[in-house]
Parts: structure tokens; C-alpha cells; sequence
């Protein structure tokens, strides 16, 4: 039995910058000598649908998460948090992005539940739920582009984040075009303190 | 991680890579000259990897027309004498497959690697087809990494054991192995084969003519089967000798069996060590020919054995030959026996679910009891398929099909919407409803042609641009000779945009970025002797409207090309994005049911546009009856 892994399931809808998140997590993890291993999925399920990544951190060979062992749920979209919740246990922190992306609707087909029942249903039956303004802190650091280093941000200041937030920015630096480090990093700290 | 370090990465370097990557690393180690492939995820990510590096790295890449074109570079080449890579998702490996099984004959002289990515679970495919059962079609040795770093050592290994025997070798990846991000640790380089060429980017071979084993005619055929029975059986008697087949122990002396491979090896490991069960795990990397001497040693002596494989019972059979071979009276579980089950990609979940079926311990693992509340806001979730992008084109040729056929008084139910692979499949969707039969790559044409013969409806086909040069154009050709009667759209975005926009042959550039002849559509269709061929801009609802009727009434094969980029295509001319005009809008909704644009919603009983989302297409301002989209 491993000690000391931790597990995170990411998830949200494509095209919010899931895979680069995820990406610097693992390389930061491979960085401090962890073993890790990460899953993604390409392709047909990225044209808007919902997608996830799933970054095991510990002596595992298999990248994908078992039933309510995730260590932590970061979703991009508050819907899909719940989406994510099979993973979940009591004490996973949830930690979400509360703007909500509403899909296209066809002769009102599609319900979508408010935001603020999502969270107050998620505080009755989870101990760490962590709703972000993500969209706000991102368009105060410049763009809507860097909400993914918001959510990276909060991720990080979660109580027993298992990576040093100096090798995050490091694993940042390695992954994301220079030209935007600034708002990233300011994006990263909004996100960062939104939760610390 | 930058693309120029899996060339320049030096021996002993450690980098997260995605097992596609780690791919392409192990091209570069082996000292390939040449790569083909046709993209398809999940194997999409080498190509476009390849792409950035081929120059750097001293390879030839292209992205060909289709799989089968791709097999034939890479055999040719590999009879040349230079180590050649060609890679596909698995079903391109049917349309590969005709000149693929007589590589096995035909042989090589450099190695050749074809990789195969299968897609248990199907995320983007047509099939769950399992590429094992290929190499026992073609008698072709296959190994089964189950991480980024064995596949980058197997691709080193492969070319190795492909020049050993001259034929070729398969690499069987899974997405959950192609798409695996993990440590990766570099090896050297080895140097390339061939001669360097002055002016010339890679290593040039020599083809030394010898028909006999080249030229598959019946009287050397049997001579060049006999030969690769006999290569193969000589292999197979030494398989037990190469360090290369691993019993990898749970617990000392475990009377418990697995025999496991690829990803489904991880969870097998995973679940094993985590549950602390009395288990030893025989992993098989090279998993044909069957290494039956390794297996009968292996089980010999233990009271069961599980078998964990996905997608079919192909080593649960070979497990049960070797039982029933050796007189063996041992309890096999696999799928055959439902301990797991037959279809789809496995995890730990489901690999603990087989072993507790079987070893009836408990499960530590619990189920959540959630609040009223949430479970209401479980059941309110949305849906939240894949769409067509916003500012699609797509959307708006089916849009513009169905006024057409409205406007025509012909009923859409009573016609036959012929589809095929690419994003427009997504037309499969409400309110398009556009996509009602569909087989395989550039099917959509050959299945018009069928259901204008079998039928008296209607029948429209739709393919993309890189589709109907993969296997569309010898379809349209048997159409137009046969006298059928259909209408062929060419949905032409100037790309190959569902696996993530690769060129193809209708564009000015190749797959190493350099400029390159630009094939006509238009020129194909016109010499096909369609009867009738337009290029519409599908973004004007009124031309393609009127251009669908017209060919509804024509007699023939019709063709209309639509043309207009896709929105993903880096460089493209986003237009300044819609609002609603709240004093005209009467709440209609006619766009959001008929449209179903992404950047379209209803929110608090108001019609709104993501202006972040939006790209301008303006299809909403031309269906809308009340002029209330405007222009921002």
C-alpha cells in the first residue's frame, strides 16, 4: 500500500485549458522526484463535451482514479464538478470555478441547476468545497485565457497540496509561452489567495 | 516540455511525456529515416509531433492520403534498407490492412514499426476492434507497452526484432496508453541507416531488386509463406529465452495467477498490491507469437489464473490451449467466464469486481449517500455532448440542407442522410438530425451510391475534406460510371479538424510545413463527370439554399463543395461577434432550436450571445425573422 499519494481529477469542458493544468502538475510532481502518471483524453470529446484529466502522484502504474479515492476535484465549470463526484469522498476538496457554462439548448431540453444550489448541496455532504470566482480573478489578470492558472493557483493553496508552490511556477514557466507569464503568475496568485 | 528536446534530449534525461511523445522519442533512438501516417486519434499526437521535428531529427514525414498509402512509404522504404515508422489508429489498419499482410511476406531489410493505437471504450471511433487479433492475421510478432516510457523502449526494441527477422512488428498501444502522460527517461540515439545525401534533410536507401521475395505471385507466394511460418515458429521456440515477458511478484510464492498486458496490466498491478492479494503477475510485452512455453511454466504449479486483456479473450484463449494442451487442471477467469466483461476499456474498479467475484474478499471501498438537494442537482445536471463549434461551417450546410428540402416540399424524414468520420458526424445530433448511416472513412459516398440503388428516398452524403481524400474519390468515380442518383457534399473546411488539424492533400502545405501542390476538389468532382459540381460559401445561407434545391432536382451524381475554414485553424479571420437587439427580439427561439450554436443560450428567459464564444458567422442574423441579431 502506497503512502503519501494523492490523486486529482480534473474536469471541466474543452477548450478551458485542462490538459496544460494538468500537464504542470505532473511535470512539477516528476520534478520533486515523485513518481507520477496522468490520463487525458484527445479528440471527438473535446468539440465542447465534457472533459477530464486524472493525475495520479505515487508508486501507481494505472492513471485513472478509482471510485472515491480522488484526493481532489478541480473543475473548470461548476456543473461538471458534480459530474466528477463518483470519484469523490467526504473529505476530497472540491474545488470549483463558479461560472457556469450553459450548453446549447434545443426546445428547453436542457435544464441547468443554479450555481448557488450547486454549492450549498455540495457544503451539506462534502467537508472541503472550495468555490472560486474563477472567470473574475482571470479577466482581472488580463484575459479569460488564464483562468486555468487561477484554478491552478487555488489547487496549489489547498491544506497538504503535496507539490511545492515554487515548483509549480517553475513547471508554469516550462509549459506556457513567456510572453503571458506575467498575467499568469498574476492570474496563479489571484487563484492562490482566492483560497489561502 | 519543447518538441525540439525529444531531438536534442541526451541519455539519462527525464521528461513527462504523453505516450505519443515518448513515441516519437523512440523513433529518434532507433534512427528512422522515414514516417508515414494518416491521422487518428488516438495515435494523432505523433504525427503532429512529427511534424515540428521531422527536419531537425533527419526524417522524412508526410501525412498520407490515407493508412494504406502510409504502410506502402514505410514497406518500400524499409526494403530500401532505411528503418521506417508508420502509425494509425487501429481501424486505419483495415484500410492498411491489404498491403499490410503481405508486408509480413515480402519482408524488410531495414526495421519497420507499425504502431496501432485501439480505443477501448471508443472515445472518437466507429469500432472497438482489438489490432491482437491482426497479428495472428499476419503472423506478425506484436508487443504491448503500458506506459510512455515502454513504449519509447519498444519502439527502440521493435526495430531491433524487425531487422532480426525482417519482417515487420506491431506496437499495440491503448488510448489509455497513447493518451498516458508519464516519466520518460531518454536513451541514446542510435545513427541512422542509408547514405547522407548532400542538400537532402534524411538518409537515402537503395532497393536491390529480387522478385522472388518481392513480387507475390502464386508460385512465390508459397515459398514466401512457408518461409514466414518457419520464422515465426523458430521465434516462438525462443521467446522464453529473451528477457522481455516478466513475472512480476505480489507476494512470495502466490498461488494466484495474472496474466496481463498492456493497460490493463496497470490495473491488474495496481489492484494486486493495493488489496495485498496472493497474487504473481505474468506480464506479457510481447504478446504473439504466443509465448506458450513461458505461460505453461508460469501456471503450472498454481491452483487459479486470472486473465486481464482488453478488448477480446485472445491470451484467456491461448491460456486455456496451453491448460488444455499440457493436461493442466487449473481454473482460468477471463471474460469467457464473465469474470470481467467482454466490452470496453477496464480499471481498478472493475478489475477488483472480477477478483472478488472469484475470491470473495471484501471490498474496503464504499458508496456515497448523498442529500436530497444534491441529488436533485445530480438530476438536473445538462447534458454536455460534443458539438459543432461555434461559427461552424457545418452548422451551417445542414441548416441550409434542410430549408432546402423545406423549401422543396420534400419531407427530411424520407431522406437519407449518408455520413462519415470527421466532425460533421456530429450532425448526428438534434437539431440537424443529419447523419443516418455510417460505416467507416469516406463510406458516406459508397453508401450514397448503395441506398440510391436499393431505394427510391433521397439520399444526401456528407464528407470532409481529408476524408474524401482518404477514400472518397474512387466511391464518387463508381457513382457517377454506375449511373446513380445523389447528392455528394464536400465539406470542405480547409483542414483535417477533428484530430486536431493536420494538412491534407487540398492544401498549400505538407505535412513538414513545406509549401506543396494544392489539389482541386472542384477538378476531381469536375473529371469524376459529375453532372453536376458547385462551390458554395456555406456562410451564405441564401446561395447554399439555393444551390441544394437546384441539385435536389438534378438527375446524377451532384456534387457541392462546401468551403469555408475551420474556426480552429490557427490564423483564422474571426468576425466581429453578434448581440441581440433586445427591442427586436421576440423570444421566438427559433435560433436556439434550430441552431443550437454553443454561443447561443437562453439565460433568465432572454436569448444571449457569448461574445467570448462567438465568430461572427452570422447564420443567426440570416435565419432570424425578426432581424434581431446584430453586429457588434
Amino acid at each position: 500500500m502506497v503512502k503519501d499519494n494523492y490523486s486529482i481529477y480534473i474536469c471541466g469542458v474543452g477548450g478551458q485549458g485542462i490538459i496544460k493544468t494538468s500537464t504542470i502538475i505532473g511535470e512539477a510532481a516528476m520534478n520533486e522526484g515523485l513518481n507520477v502518471v496522468m490520463s487525458e483524453i484527445h479528440g471527438m470529446s473535446q468539440r465542447g463535451g465534457s472533459v477530464s484529466t486524472e493525475i495520479k502522484i505515487g508508486e501507481y502504474k494505472s492513471s485513472i482514479i478509482e471510485k472515491n479515492t480522488a484526493s481532489m476535484i478541480l473543475a473548470f465549470e461548476p456543473s461538471e464538478v458534480v459530474r466528477g463526484l463518483s470519484k469523490a469522498n467526504k473529505d476530497t476538496y472540491l474545488v470549483f470555478n463558479t461560472h457556469p457554462i450553459v450548453p446549447a439548448q434545443i426546445a428547453g431540453t436542457n435544464s441547468y441547476p443554479s450555481v448557488d444550489s450547486i454549492i450549498s448541496s455540495l457544503k451539506e455532504n462534502y467537508n472541503n468545497v472550495y468555490p472560486v470566482s474563477g472567470n473574475h480573478y482571470a479577466e482581472e489578470s488580463g484575459s479569460i485565457l488564464s483562468l486555468n492558472m487561477v484554478l491552478l493557483g487555488s489547487a496549489v493553496a489547498v491544506f497538504n497540496f503535496p507539490l511545492d508552490k515554487e515548483n509549480i511556477i517553475k513547471a508554469m514557466k516550462n509549459n506556457l509561452n513567456e510572453k503571458f507569464h506575467k498575467m499568469n503568475l498574476k492570474a496563479f496568485e489571484y487563484g492562490y489567495n482566492a483560497i489561502k | 516540455m519543447a518538441y525540439n528536446q525529444l531531438v536534442n534530449g541526451k541519455k539519462g534525461e527525464k521528461h513527462f511525456l504523453l505516450g505519443n511523445e515518448a513515441a516519437v522519442r523512440g523513433a529518434i533512438e532507433a534512427g528512422i529515416s522515414v514516417a508515414a501516417t494518416y491521422p487518428g486519434t488516438p495515435s494523432s499526437e505523433i504525427g503532429n509531433t512529427l511534424s515540428f521535428i521531422a527536419k531537425d531529427a533527419g526524417v522524412y514525414f508526410e501525412f498520407s492520403t490515407n493508412e494504406k498509402v502510409a504502410m506502402e512509404i514505410a514497406a518500400t522504404s524499409a526494403v530500401s534498407g532505411l528503418r521506417s515508422f508508420t502509425f494509425m489508429k487501429h481501424v486505419g489498419l483495415n484500410v492498411a490492412s491489404d498491403s499490410f499482410v503481405t508486408t509480413a511476406y515480402s519482408g524488410v531489410k531495414g526495421g519497420m514499426v507499425i504502431l496501432v493505437a485501439d480505443d477501448p471504450s471508443v472515445f472518437s471511433s466507429q469500432n472497438e476492434q482489438d489490432t491482437r487479433n491482426y497479428a495472428r492475421l499476419a503472423n506478425m510478432p506484436i508487443l504491448e507497452p503500458s506506459n510512455p516510457q515502454e513504449v519509447k523502449d519498444m519502439m527502440v526494441y521493435g526495430f531491433e526484432l524487425s531487422e532480426e527477422l525482417e519482417i515487420p512488428v506491431i506496437i499495440r498501444t491503448t488510448t489509455r496508453v497513447s493518451h498516458m502522460r508519464g516519466i520518460v527517461e531518454f536513451g541514446d540515439i542510435k545513427s541512422q541507416k542509408g547514405k547522407t545525401v548532400e542538400g537532402k534533410h534524411y538518409n537515402r536507401g537503395y532497393f536491390n531488386k529480387d522478385p522472388k521475395s518481392y513480387i507475390p505471385v502464386p508460385v512465390n507466394v508459397i515459398v514466401m509463406h512457408k518461409i514466414l511460418s518457419e520464422k515465426i515458429e523458430k521465434f516462438q521456440n525462443n521467446i522464453s529465452s529473451l528477457n522481455i515477458n516478466e513475472v512480476v511478484e505480489i507476494k512470495d510464492n502466490a498461488k494466484i495467477g495474472v496474466i496481463s498486458s498492456s493497460s490493463a496490466y496497470n490495473y491488474a498491478y495496481d489492484v494486486a498490491s493495493l488489496d495485498n492479494l496472493d497474487m504473481k503477475i505474468l506480464k506479457l510485452t510481447l504478446s504473439y507469437p504466443t509465448p506458450y512455453d513461458l505461460i505453461y511454466e508460469f501456471i503450472k504449479d498454481l491452483d487459479r489464473v486470472f486473465v486481464i486483456e482488453e478488448v477480446d479473450p485472445i491470451c484467456e484463449r491461448d491460456v486455456l490451449l496451453t491448460v488444455g494442451m499440457n493436461g493442466l487442471n487449473i481454473p482460468v477467469h477471463g471474460k469467457l467466464d464473465k469474470t470481467f466483461p467482454m466490452v470496453e476499456e477496464f480499471n481498478c474498479d472493475i478489475v477488483r469486481e472480477g477478483f472478488i467475484k472469484i475470491l470473495n474478499y471484501t471490498d474496503e471501498n464504499f458508496s456515497l449517500s448523498h442529500t436530497q438537494s444534491l441529488e436533485k442537482v445530480i438530476g438536473d445536471l445538462p447534458t454536455r455532448a460534443a458539438t459543432l463549434c461555434a461559427g461552424c461551417s457545418h452548422r451551417a450546410t445542414y441548416y441550409g440542407v434542410k430549408q432546402a428540402l423545406k423549401e422543396s416540399n420534400i419531407s427530411e424524414d424520407e431522406v437519407i442522410f449518408a455520413s462519415d468520420i470527421g466532425c460533421y458526424t456530429l450532425g448526428i445530433n438534434p437539431p440537424y438530425n443529419a447523419a443516418d448511416y455510417l460505416l467507416s472513412m469516406g463510406s458516406s459516398i459508397g453508401d450514397g451510391c448503395g441506398f440510391a440503388v436499393a431505394t427510391d428516398q433521397k439520399v444526401i452524403s456528407f464528407i470532409g475534406d481529408s476524408t474524401f481524400f482518404h477514400s472518397g474519390i474512387s466511391p464518387l468515380i463508381n457513382g457517377v460510371h454506375n449511373k446513380q442518383n445523389f447528392i455528394v457534399t464536400i465539406l470542405d473546411n480547409r483542414i483535417t479538424a477533428m484530430t486536431g488539424g493536420q494538412p491534407n492533400p487540398g492544401m498549400p502545405v505538407d505535412g513538414m510545413g513545406d509549401e506543396s501542390p494544392e489539389i482541386s476538389i472542384r477538378e476531381l468532382a469536375l473529371a469524376s463527370g459529375a453532372s453536376f459540381v458547385r462551390v458554395i460559401n456555406p456562410l451564405n445561407l441564401k446561395q447554399t439554399v439555393d444551390t441544394y434545391k437546384k441539385a435536389l432536382e438534378n438527375e446524377g451524381v451532384s456534387v457541392i463543395i462546401a468551403k469555408s475554414p475551420c474556426t480552429l485553424i490557427k490564423g483564422f479571420n474571426k468576425k466581429p461577434p453578434i448581440k441581440v437587439n433586445y427591442d427586436k427580439c421576440k423570444n421566438c427561439d427559433s435560433c436556439i432550436n434550430n441552431l443550437a450554436c454553443p454561443a447561443i443560450s437562453k439565460i433568465k428567459g432572454k436569448v444571449v450571445v457569448d461574445t467570448s464564444m462567438c465568430n461572427g458567422c452570422s447564420i443567426c442574423s440570416q435565419i432570424c425573422d425578426y432581424n434581431a441579431f446584430e453586429t457588434i
